[in-house]
C-alpha cells in the first residue's frame, strides 16, 4: 500500500530530497488553476478532517467568503494533545515540506496571505525541525514574497509558527484562535463561525496538520485517485497511532477502513503474553471505548465506527489487556479532563471534578453501585451544556465506559473483580531499548 | 528587582511582534523569552512584558496562569517532567514517577535543596507510541523503564 502522508523515502525532510520527489509541483499546478477549482477538487476527493470531527475539508474551505475587505487567515492545528495521539509529530519530523506545500495550496484556495502553524509548546524538538524546514523553504522562494518568481504567480503567502504553552483546550479551534491572539485560551461561543469571524475578527479556516499534508498528493494525482483509497465515505489513508498493551506500538499509515483487529494483531504485533483484550479506545481518550470481545470485524473509519457508537477521533488506538484495572484507567482519564477544563462553563468545570472524586473513591475500593449511576448522571449533565466539545470529551469516556462495562464496574465496586494484583495497571516494559543521547547544555 | 531584556532578546521580541497584525499576540513568545532569561516568570518579568506590549500586568498574568509551561516560581536546573496519562500509565508511567520521586526525594512541583532538579507530573506529551517517557527541560527520553530513568537522573547528577 502506497503511503501518502509519510512516504518511505529517506531524508524526505530535507528540501532537496523533497524536490527530487516532485516536491512543490502540486503548489505550482494549483496556482495555475482558480481557487474554486482547487476547492472543488478537494471536495470531490472526499478528504475529511483528521483532527477529530472528520468534517469535509473542501466544504470547510468553501465556507470562506469569496470577497472580504478584511484579510483572511489559515490556521493549522498542530496542538496534538489528546492522550493516545502522536501522529502530527511524525509529519513535522519526516515530511515537513509536504505540510508546508499543503499550507500554500490551502491558503491559495481560501485566499489567505498569512498562515499560522500552531504547535504545542512541549514539542520543542519538532518546532525546531519545522522552523528549519520553513526557513529553507523561505530561502529558496517557496514561501513568502519570493514565491512570485519561484512559481511565476501573483499569489504569495507567509507562514508563521506559533508555539503553544501547555493547554489541551487550545486544540479546540476557537480556543486556538484566542491563544494565537495572545489571550487565555478560552473557547468562543459559536456562531459566529471562524469562516465569518475568526482570528482578529477576520475570516479564518482551521485545519489539522494531517489533513493539510494530504492536499498536495490530491492535487498532483487527482481527486479520483484519492477518493478510491480505503472506505468511500472517508477515503484516503489514516495515521493510526497504537499505544498501550501491544507489542509494537507506533504510527501506522494504512487505508481508512482497516480492520481494528488487523491493526492490533498484524501491524502492532498483538498483545504481549497473548493476553485477551479487555478494552480498546479507538480514537484518542475522549472517544467511547469498545469491549474487547466486540472488536472483531470493526473497520477503522468515521462511518463504520459511528455504527458502533464510537468515533474515529484522531485515530489514536489505546489497547488494554485483560489485567488492566479499568477503574484506575477511567480515573486517570477523568483527572486529565478535570485538569484541562478551562473553567468557563460550570457543568464542565464542576462536573469533571465530581466525576474525578467519585472515581478516586472507587479506586480506593470505597465505591458503591449508586456511584455508577451518579457518574452517568453527572456526565449527562455536562454533555451538550458547554460552549465547546471538551464537555463531551470529558463526559463520553466516563458515561460509555460505565455503561458498556457495567458488569465489570458492578463487580469492581463490590470488590469482586479478580485483579492479579489489586489496583495494578502494570508495566510491560522489560525489553531493552537504546538510551537517547543526553543533550543538555 | 527590576527585570530588563538583553539587547539580543529585544531583537527576538521585535521579530516575534512582526509575525502578528496585533502585537498582543506575541505575549506567549515573549513570556518564553523572559522565562529563558530569568529562569521563571516573575512579577517583574510580567510587568516588563506588559510594558513592551502595552498591556496591563493583569492581562499578562491571565495568560501566564492559563498555561502550564510558564513557571511562576524558580524550577531546578533540570526540570523533570513525567507523563502519567493513559498510554504511559499502561506501560508503567506511575512506576517511573514514583522512582523519580524517590530518587530525588521531592514531590510533584517541588525543587531539590541544591536547586538542581525539579519534578512535575505532566499530562500527555504525545509519546504514547514510545511510552513511558520523561522530559528533561526540552528533551524527550522515551521507551523507558525504571532502571533507565534512574540512569538518566544519575548522569545528570554526575554532570554537576
Amino acid at each position: 500500500m502506497e503511503r501518502i502522508v509519510l512516504p518511505e523515502i529517506k531524508d524526505l525532510n530535507k528540501l532537496e530530497v523533497y524536490l527530487q520527489n516532485e516536491g512543490y509541483s502540486a503548489a505550482k499546478k494549483a496556482f495555475s488553476q482558480t481557487s474554486d477549482d482547487i476547492i472543488d477538487q478537494v471536495k470531490k476527493s472526499g478528504l475529511r478532517g483528521r483532527g477529530g470531527a472528520a468534517f469535509s475539508a473542501g466544504l470547510k474551505w468553501s465556507f470562506m467568503p469569496k470577497t472580504s475587505v478584511k484579510p483572511k487567515y489559515l490556521c493549522i492545528n498542530g496542538d496534538e494533545s489528546e492522550p493516545g495521539s502522536f501522529k502530527d509529530r511524525q509529519i513535522f519530523e519526516s515530511n515537513p515540506h509536504q505540510l508546508i506545500e499543503g499550507i500554500l495550496i490551502a491558503s491559495y484556495a481560501i485566499g489567505a496571505k498569512t498562515a499560522y502553524l500552531y504547535i504545542r509548546g512541549e514539542y520543542h524538538k519538532w518546532i525546531k525541525l519545522m522552523e528549519k524546514a520553513l526557513s529553507d523553504a523561505y530561502e529558496q522562494g517557496f514561501v513568502g514574497d519570493k514565491m512570485k518568481e519561484r512559481f511565476g504567480t501573483d499569489f504569495f503567502c507567509d507562514i508563521y509558527i506559533h508555539k503553544g504553552a501547555g493547554a489541551y483546550i487550545c486544540g479546540e479551534e476557537s480556543s486556538l484562535m484566542n491563544s494565537l491572539e495572545g489571550k487565555r485560551g478560552y473557547p468562543r461561543v459559536k456562531p459566529p463561525f471562524p469562516a465569518q469571524n475568526g482570528l482578529w475578527g477576520c475570516p479564518t479556516t482551521i485545519n489539522n496538520v494531517e489533513t493539510i499534508t494530504n492536499v498536495p498528493p490530491i492535487i498532483n494525482k487527482g481527486w479520483e485517485w484519492f477518493s478510491r483509497i480505503g472506505e468511500p465515505k472517508h477515503p484516503g489513508t489514516l495515521l493510526y497511532g497504537i499505544s498501550g498493551h501491544v507489542n509494537k506500538p507506533g504510527i501506522y499509515e494504512l487505508p481508512s477502513g482497516t480492520l481494528l483487529t488487523d491493526l492490533i494483531y498484524n501491524y502492532a504485533g498483538g498483545v504481549p503474553g497473548n493476553k485477551k483484550i479487555l478494552c480498546v479506545i479507538p480514537g484518542g481518550s475522549s472517544m467511547p471505548p469498545l469491549r474487547g470481545e466486540q472488536i472483531e470485524g470493526i473497520k477503522m473509519d468515521a462511518e463504520s465506527l459511528k455504527a458502533y457508537g464510537t468515533a474515529i477521533g484522531t485515530g489514536g488506538v489505546i489497547v488494554m489487556d485483560e489485567d488492566t484495572d479499568l477503574v484506575k484507567v477511567l480515573a486517570r482519564i477523568a483527572k486529565f479532563y478535570h485538569h484541562e477544563s478551562c473553567g468557563q462553563c460550570t457543568p464542565c468545570r464542576e462536573g469533571t471534578g465530581w466525576m474525578l472524586k467519585i472515581l478516586e473513591r472507587m479506586v480506593k475500593g470505597e465505591g458503591t453501585s449508586h456511584d455508577l449511576d451518579l457518574l452517568i448522571s453527572v456526565a449527562n449533565n455536562i454533555e451538550g451544556n458547554t460552549i465547546c466539545a471538551l464537555g463531551e470529551a470529558a463526559a463520553w469516556p466516563v458515561k460509555f465506559m460505565v455503561q458498556r462495562f457495567r458488569d465489570y464496574f458492578e463487580k469492581r465496586v463490590k470488590n469482586e473483580v479478580d485483579l492479579p494484583v489489586p489496583n495494578k495497571v502494570h508495566s510491560m516494559r522489560n525489553t531493552k531499548f537504546p538510551l537517547a543521547e543526553l543533550n543538555i547544555p | 528587582m527590576e527585570f530588563k531584556f538583553t539587547e539580543e532578546n529585544l531583537k527576538r521580541i521585535e521579530k516575534s511582534i512582526a509575525k502578528y497584525p496585533d502585537k498582543k499576540a506575541a505575549v506567549m513568545d515573549i513570556l518564553y523569552i523572559g522565562q529563558e532569561q530569568n529562569g521563571w516568570v516573575s512579577g517583574e518579568v510580567m510587568r516588563e512584558v506588559a510594558n513592551i506590549l502595552e498591556l496591563s500586568p493583569e492581562e499578562v498574568l491571565g495568560v501566564v496562569t492559563f498555561y502550564t509551561m510558564y513557571y511562576q516560581k524558580p524550577m531546578g536546573k533540570y526540570h523533570i517532567q513525567v507523563c502519567t496519562n493513559v498510554s504511559c500509565m499502561l506501560r508503567g508511567g506511575y512506576e517511573i514517577f514514583e522512582s523519580v520521586k524517590q530518587k530525588l526525594g521531592i514531590d510533584n512541583m517541588q525543587v531539590t535543596d541544591d536547586k538542581l532538579f525539579s519534578l512535575e507530573e505532566v499530562e500527555c506529551m504525545g509519546s504514547c507510541g514510545t511510552a513511558p517517557m520523561i522530559a528533561v527541560n526540552e528533551d524527550y527520553f522515551e521507551n523507558l523503564d525504571k532502571e533507565k530513568t534512574e540512569q538518566i537522573i544519575e548522569s545528570l547528577k554526575n554532570k554537576n
